[in-house]
């Protein structure tokens, strides 16, 4: 079996309208690659049900080292954490090509 | 007005309202919403394009230079009324200006509809209108903002991408062109699907926003009385300034009566994404609930008639001049 080594999985779920800003941010900060797709639910913001443009949720993932993720966390919690609904999550994985995600 | 209110599409909207507030399981599927939207907003651009090919556009330019200036005014007059009168906060009252400033193109269709019936013409080039009338008080929104406060720095290129290149412009710029390129004759084969089914589209849209405006109203209690009396007394001034520009541009009393609706109107598409971005410390809930929750159902319900009526009595005035 292949080896693995451990890396971070950082959750973003974040209102759309500063997804575009995000992921600018990840780019800046050498992420090669991410997940996203619309997501919906409820927060101390309100219901976000995402049933029209106003009210509409992401969640992104990136795999990526300690580093990047601490990097990301904190760059996120400065720009948007006052102003936008957005929760960031951080959890253990194991990937099988370490050089993929930095 | 109660003619007006017989007319399925306010009937539409009604009913969305209905349902949101007891509650059914009626939702429709994003996809559906993101659809009807998009074809609302290329027909309004296309069919006006097409009108404006037969027209000639020298017309156009009194008009558009009154409607550019009160697509300035009239966030101005907002943003003073919100500080002064209701003692908002600077970039609250900044926010709600853009939306009042800029125009909601479902308000504008409906108008069309209801002249229609009555049989009253208005000018070809109306749709250019809608267009000018969409950015200029985003940018003034903006601006107040950033004047009264310059906390952080702004992300120009992506605000300014979104305010020129946002779904709404792009689509009604790009439909004016096609159909305004393309003209009558080669349009006919499209004018099924662009022209007769418009309306329908039109009723199913306002089911929809009339359910999303449900869930704003229940927000009514958290704003206050002042934003309730701003969302119904703020359009009625806006539509007397549209119609003394109407008037005064030398536009018809159906023109006239377009404008000033265009005027009253409050955008919820274009504004919302925009002052999100631009301006993040304006809580949502104010200008979402004003917009969409009060002045939307005012105009669709009593502002058209009204505006209509505003346009008759200035030309009849001016006429005896």
């Amino acid at each position: 079996m292949r080896e693995r080594t451990k890396r971070k999985l950082l959750s973003i779920i974040a209102e759309s309208s500063i997804e575009p800003f995000i992921i600018e941010d990840l780019r800046a900060m050498g992420v090669k690659g991410y997940t996203s797709w619309e997501a919906r639910g409820e927060g101390e913001r309100g219901d976000r049900a995402g049933d029209w443009e106003q009210n509409r949720n992401v969640m992104i993932q990136v795999v990526c080292s300690d580093s990047t993720a601490d990097k990301i966390a904190e760059r996120l919690f400065d720009a948007y954490q006052q102003d936008y609904a957005m929760v960031v999550h951080v959890s253990d994985v194991e990937v099988m090509r370490p050089q993929k995600f930095t | 007005m109660l003619e007006n209110l017989l007319d399925p599409v306010v009937l539409c909207f009604v009913a969305g309202v209905a349902a949101g507030l007891s509650r059914t399981d009626l939702k429709f599927p994003e996809a559906l919403y993101e659809t009807l939207s998009i074809y609302l907003l290329f027909a309004i651009g296309f069919k006006g394009g097409i009108q404006l090919s037969e027209s000639e556009w020298t017309r156009v330019i009194g008009p558009a230079a009154g409607t550019l200036g009160a697509g300035l005014v009239i966030p101005l007059i907002s943003y003073w009324i919100l500080r002064a009168l209701g003692a908002m906060k600077p970039h609250d009252a900044a926010a709600i200006a853009a939306h009042y400033g800029s125009v909601s193109a479902v308000t504008f269709a409906v108008v069309l509809s209801y002249l229609n019936r009555l049989g009253v013409p208005a000018e070809e080039f109306v749709t250019v209108l809608l267009v000018i009338l969409e950015v200029p008080a985003i940018m003034v929104g903006i601006l107040l903002a950033r004047l009264s406060d310059n906390s952080g720095p702004v992300r120009w290129k992506p605000l300014l991408h979104e305010v020129f290149f946002g779904k709404s412009v792009y689509l009604l710029l790009s439909g004016l062109l096609i159909g305004w390129l393309a003209g009558a004759e080669r349009a006919a084969p499209v004018k099924p699907l662009f022209f007769d089914l418009f309306k329908g589209a039109l009723m199913l849209f306002l089911l929809e926003m009339g359910t999303v405006a449900s869930r704003r109203i229940r927000d009514l209690a958290k704003t206050g009385w002042f934003l309730t009396a701003f969302g119904i007394g703020m359009p009625v001034l806006s539509g007397a300034i549209g119609t003394a520009a109407g008037y005064l541009t030398g536009l018809s009393p159906g023109g006239t009566a377009v404008l000033a609706t265009l005027c009253a109107s409050a955008s919820y598409i274009a504004a919302p994404a925009a002052m999100r971005i631009a301006v993040p410390k304006a809580n949502p809930t104010l200008y979402l609930t004003a917009s969409l929750g009060i002045t939307f159902p005012f105009n669709l319900v009593a502002g058209i008639p009204l505006y209509h009526w505003m346009a008759q009595r200035v030309h009849e005035w001016g006429g005896k001049i």
